[in-house]
């Protein structure tokens, strides 16, 4: 039976890949103008994720690992896949993920109106999500390496989709530049490993070596090269460009899923490592807190929604982080309940991050495709004129800000709950990390209120805007699927707490003294008053609120203005100001502002923008610093043959005195 | 006994924050004067055999520090017409945080110093290394001459506080020095400032920067 | 039975303590002031009128005052009142108390930004700001109690908050907590000195701001959902300030609502000591406070 049932399992996995690899590539060779190319992949990658969503069914059922080895003759050993519960989790998000934003695309991106890049963009659509499971089903190095390389081209091609525009260009080499940092960090962290157990297999290290220096390096290239893909905060320099300038369901899967593999690759690595050191935990969580309370200050700042959301994924990489230090502390001193705590909370935050933040992404797309702006500033009134993309967004803001009764506040609570557990221990730095926490909870919450109300509430600020209208069918079908998996999740948090279960028994290899998330006697009570939220919400709103038309309708009361008008709403800009300007120590904001020098000036701006202060104020500068001491070696190239054979002389005289 | 130490020094510690924060001259030399009164009469819980010579230093301590020095940077202040620092260096909320972090790292660092056991339990080391940091927080990040000498003030006070480990082991021929120090320093600021007045009709260091070659 | 006893307090006794408040405040001034009941008027009377809407807002409007009692309501049910343990109470439930504060403040504010007025929109932008930096005070207080108790659900770690063996770093904690709590009570109930429940039409303030274009029942339930907030908060300061039992039931919930009573009586006199912080003070002291509080459970880990 079991043996069945992991060959089901593993027939399903690989034509999961076959099917998400394949999606493109008939559409390649079909015509252009027609839409029959794209409505395949579509179909294809529903195929597909159907049948990995299935297969991920399968090893939760059987609960140990299954492995699928090739006998094909590779460089360095034959392919292994293996799927465990660990991989299961980060499966789950690639799966639904991908298909519902194939199906997004069908009207954001249709072939007949993208002639020009629609094939490209689904030919590495789905060589993404092949690969990002790839990367999950890994059973050694080489072949996650593998994966992880063909991931990073994949999305840049989808990055540059839009290669005629400049600044897509420019988003497009930073990203490129970036990820092969971190490639190379990973590839360093590989070979290491392989000098410390032998092989390239997943196999734990030896006890003692995480402590040793050996250890201290290999952690630190693991952050390095993992923090890369994943935007931790000094290395996320890559993620708001990118992510504004990809299409936006490529921003959904980017930012839901492929930086995920970041967090996956700490993960493995942590569950290959016997005996950490406290000193791991601690570093995660001081990393962790900086990136979640940088990156929604940063997000705070910005008036571009797409980036607004790529600061905000920065913001939730840190939650998880933060998850991901705890369980290792708990790992370290002995502590199960923030093993399962941490652990469990971060793989859930995971997951559900990928559900909101694609949900966000879709809902910030169709407003593009209705009105054509990013900027927030432009936007204002479009919850009535496109009311269930507003529902769509709202939903995501209230799950990221990890409120009841959404997921978001599931796996937040987690996390919480674990970091106060660690306040009556003798190693409470936990503790510290819990009104930081607070503090991400509390700023996001800013964040997103400007966001919502600044693009759906109030009135139109363009004329782009009253002109916007509600998407069709096929976008809304993601909003609806992703809006009512946070809700089931927020609402029946005891259907997902046994498969954590089984993944953070993956990360801790002596599992069973574990304590299990599935017995906490308090998922039922989150329930009930997720529940009980809702009834009381609808109960006040029929006893208190009466319907619409009954009531006589007038201006908004503007302190007695008689008349006021769609620019004197309060921008995004300025319902930030208060706080950008209390962290203007870290954001370094720029205002640039016209003198005015006459009582009656006929025309003045202001303008305000948060740099990136990695990218902006220290990388960017110092390649330019770079750029000019190369610029000196140029003086070599004098373009005259016999000076050149004059340096092939002089190098041949210097190699033969040394050599 | 220790435990209504350690009450006080906590207040002392609180006086910290309410000094990083502050703006204003006037409340800032009270704060710091009533932190010196209260440093003045801790020798008393830490001494216990009553004598008459404690109480007349701590009494002498606390007029110098509470009513003396105080009274002077006053008069100073209403001299120069200076009211509040406007501009430091480093904003009143960044040095605050500056100040709980180093309070923090005093806290922490306290534990590791193989102190003798009757002071292990206690905030002096914390409480005097915060105390320290905070007069150098306003030492350095202050503009107004007035200011520096109050940054003098405190970290004179943390000083002490540590003096007060010692209490046992050597009389009071360390405080005498420290306090003997302190008046050279106001001393030497008075001349100072005065002359900052006389050049620059005002109070505010930046102007010094003008001297440079 | 001492359930449902905690259950009518938490309905019917909220909208007294505005009255308090208020009648302190004119005592002290000289005036003879509306009657304690006013607010319990105001409501029956709001519910009969009529509302008048700006066209431009949306369902989001009411979704502000709706979501605000709803979610404060359930938060009220984590807080114990007085020595009486909290109606419900399970591991983490300060998380969700919090989480549910939180909830509220988003669909206040943005139903503020609904009506696309720059004033509501002032309002909207400063409260999230100033929850901001009190968010952090209020865990830091939360922290301590769970490191003094070794719980981790509010009822329970507020149980006994002076028995916990009398230490100058546990006493000086708690104080300080005492002291950051009844700041993030004043700031997040818009009282004086942080904000000016009076003033309608000052630049200056911000919760009054954000509901000046709600009338009618949905003007009713702010007011409502308002005083329930302050009660909410307040109940979890009295837990610090009053840790008297008297050993049965009914003298316990007379305690309460006594010590409730001078709680808001305390406010009061508050506000009628203090003028109201230049705004840029705020978020000066809100730093201060969470500092502070930071710095109560380092005294207390130590």
């Amino acid at each position: 039976m079991g043996f069945e049932n992991s060959l089901v399992t593993a027939f399903l996995l690989i034509s999961a890949l076959a099917a998400s690899v394949f999606s493109g590539v008939p559409g390649l060779f079909m015509r252009g103008d027609l839409q029959r190319g794209q409505n395949f992949a579509t179909a294809l990658n529903i195929a597909g994720a159907v049948a990995g969503l299935l297969a991920v069914a399968g090893i939760f059922t059987t609960g140990t690992p299954i492995r699928i080895e090739f006998s094909w003759p590779m460089p360095f050993g034959p392919p292994v896949l293996i799927a465990d519960p660990l991989s299961a989790v980060f499966l789950i998000p690639i799966f639904l993920i991908s298909p519902l934003g194939a199906i997004y695309g069908e009207e954001y991106w249709p072939q007949i109106a993208h002639p020009e890049n629609g094939r490209m963009l689904r030919f590495f659509y789905g060589l993404l999500t092949a690969s990002v499971a790839l990367i999950f089903l890994a059973g050694h190095w080489v072949l996650f390496l593998f994966g992880w390389e063909i991931m990073a081209i994949a999305a840049y091609f989808l990055v540059t989709t839009e290669d005629h525009d400049s600044e897509v260009r420019n988003a497009g080499w930073i990203y490129l530049v970036s990820t092969h940092t971190g490639t190379l960090a990973v590839l360093a962290l590989v070979t290491a490993l392989y000098h410390v157990t032998g092989t390239f297999a997943m196999t734990s290290l030896g006890p003692g070596i995480a402590s040793s220096h050996t250890g201290t390096a290999l952690i630190l290239l693991a952050i390095v090269g993992f923090g890369f893909k994943a935007g931790i905060m000094p290395f996320h320099i890559w993620l708001p460009p990118a992510h504004s300038s990809a299409p936006s369901h490529v921003s959904a899967i980017m930012s839901g899923v492929l930086i995920k593999t970041g967090i996956y690759g700490l993960v493995r690595f942590f569950s290959l490592v016997p005996d950490p050191p406290l000193s791991w935990g601690g570093f995660l969580l001081a990393l962790g807190l900086i990136s979640g309370i940088l990156g929604v200050a940063f997000a705070l700042g910005q008036h571009d929604l797409k980036r607004l959301l790529a600061y905000h994924s920065i913001e939730n990489i840190g939650i998880i982080v933060i998850g991901l230090g705890l369980g290792m502390a708990g790992r370290a001193l002995d502590q199960p309940a923030w093993i399962a705590l941490g652990f469990g909370g971060a793989l859930l935050h995971v997951v559900n991050h990928a559900l909101f933040k694609s949900l966000l992404f879709y809902g910030a797309g169709a407003v593009i495709h209705a009105t054509g702006t990013r900027e927030m500033d432009r936007l204002g009134g479009l919850l009535k004129l496109m009311p269930k993309t507003a529902l769509a967004f709202l939903t995501g803001a209230v799950a990221i800000c990890g409120l009841p009764p959404l997921n978001g506040f599931v796996s937040e609570w987690l996390i919480f709950v674990g970091l106060f557990d660690s306040v009556v221990s003798p190693w409470f730095w936990g503790a510290f990390a819990a009104p930081g926490l607070a503090l991400i909870g509390a700023l996001a919450l800013a964040c997103f209120v400007k966001a919502f109300g600044a693009v759906f509430l109030g009135t139109a600020r363009s004329r782009e805007a009253s002109a916007a209208h509600e998407p069709g069918p096929w976008i809304r079908t993601p909003f609806l699927a992703l809006g009512v998996i946070c809700l089931v999740i927020g609402i029946a948090p005891f259907l997902v707490a046994p498969l954590l279960d089984q993944a953070v028994a993956c990360v801790h290899p002596s599992a069973d003294v574990l304590p299990a998330l599935a017995s906490l006697s308090v998922f039922p009570m989150i329930s009930c008053f997720a529940l009980a939220l809702l009834i009381l919400c609808a109960a006040f709103a029929w006893l208190f609120v009466p319907s619409r038309p009954t009531i006589p309708a007038t201006v908004t009361w503007d302190c007695g203005y008689a008349a006021p008008t769609s620019r004197m709403q309060y921008t995004s800009s300025s319902f930030a100001d208060g706080l950008v300007k209390l962290s203007r120590f870290a954001l370094r904001p720029e205002e640039h502002r016209s003198r005015i020098e006459y009582f009656f000036e006929r025309t003045a701006s202001f303008s305000s923008h948060v740099p990136d202060f990695v990218l902006d104020l220290i990388i960017l500068p110092s390649f330019h610093g770079a750029a000019r001491i190369a610029a000196w070696s140029r003086w070599f190239q004098q373009g005259r043959v016999q000076i050149y054979l004059l340096y092939i002389a002089v190098t041949l005289i210097v190699l033969m005195a040394f050599v | 006994m220790n435990q209504a130490l350690d009450l006080l020094l906590v207040f002392v510690l609180l006086m910290n924050f309410l000094m990083l924060g502050s703006s204003w001259l006037r409340v800032m030399i009270r704060i710091a004067a009533f932190q010196g009164v209260l440093l003045a009469f801790m020798p008393l819980f830490i001494h216990h055999d009553g004598s008459g010579r404690v109480a007349a230093l701590a009494l002498g301590t606390a007029a110098v520090k509470g009513a003396l020095i105080p009274s002077l940077l006053l008069r100073a202040m209403r001299d120069a017409s200076i009211r509040r620092e406007t501009n430091p260096y480093i904003g009143f909320v960044p040095s605050l945080a500056l100040g709980a972090l180093g309070t923090t790292a005093a806290v922490l660092f306290a534990r590791l110093l193989p102190l003798s056991p009757e002071h292990t339990g206690t905030l002096l080391v914390p409480a005097s290394l915060a105390t320290f940091l905070t007069g150098f927080i306003l030492l350095t990040t202050r503009r107004k001459a007035v200011m520096q000498v109050v940054g003098y003030l405190i970290l004179e006070n943390g000083i002490f506080i540590f003096g007060l480990l010692l209490l046992d082991a050597m009389p009071f021929f360390i405080e005498i020095g420290v306090l003997l120090d302190l008046f050279v320093a106001i001393f030497i600021m008075g001349i100072v400032l005065n002359h900052i007045k006389r050049e620059f009709s005002s109070f505010d260091t930046e102007h010094l920067a003008d001297l440079r070659e | 039975m001492n359930i449902l006893i905690e259950i009518l307090v938490l309905i019917f006794l909220p909208p007294l303590l505005p009255g308090l408040i208020n009648r302190t405040k004119a005592l002290i001034a000289g005036r003879k002031g509306p009657p304690v009941l006013q607010l319990y008027y105001d409501l029956a009377k709001l519910q009969r009128k009529k509302m008048v809407l700006s066209s431009t807002t949306s369902w989001i409007f009411f979704a502000g005052p709706v979501v605000t009692v709803a979610a404060c309501f359930l938060a009220a049910l984590f807080v114990p009142q007085g020595n009486l343990p909290a109606p419900v109470s399970f591991t983490g439930d300060v998380i969700l108390f919090a989480y549910l504060l939180g909830l509220a403040r988003f669909f206040t504010a943005a139903a503020a930004l609904d009506t696309g007025s720059a004033f509501e929109g002032m309002g909207a932008a400063r409260e999230v700001t100033f929850a901001c930096l009190a968010e952090p005070a209020l865990f830091f207080g939360l922290l301590v109690m769970a490191r003094l108790s070794g719980e981790l659900s509010l009822s329970p770690m507020l149980a006994n908050p002076w028995s916990f063996g009398w230490s100058p770093g546990a006493a000086a904690a708690l104080a300080l907590v005492a002291a950051g709590w009844f700041v993030v009570l004043l700031v997040e109930n818009c009282r004086v000195p942080f904000d000016d429940p009076n003033t309608h039409l000052e630049l200056t303030m911000i919760h009054e701001v954000m509901v000046l274009d709600h009338s009618g029942p949905a003007l009713g339930l702010i007011l409502y959902g308002a005083s329930l907030k302050f009660f909410v908060l307040g109940a979890l300061l009295l837990r610090l300030l009053v840790p008297f039992s008297s050993g049965n039931a009914i003298g316990d919930i007379m305690i309460f609502l006594g010590s409730m009573t001078a709680l808001a009586i305390l406010t009061g006199i508050v506000e009628s000591m203090m003028a109201r912080l230049r705004l840029v003070a705020v978020p000066k002291i809100l730093v201060a406070v969470t500092l502070v509080s930071a710095f109560a459970l380092v005294l207390l880990v130590r």
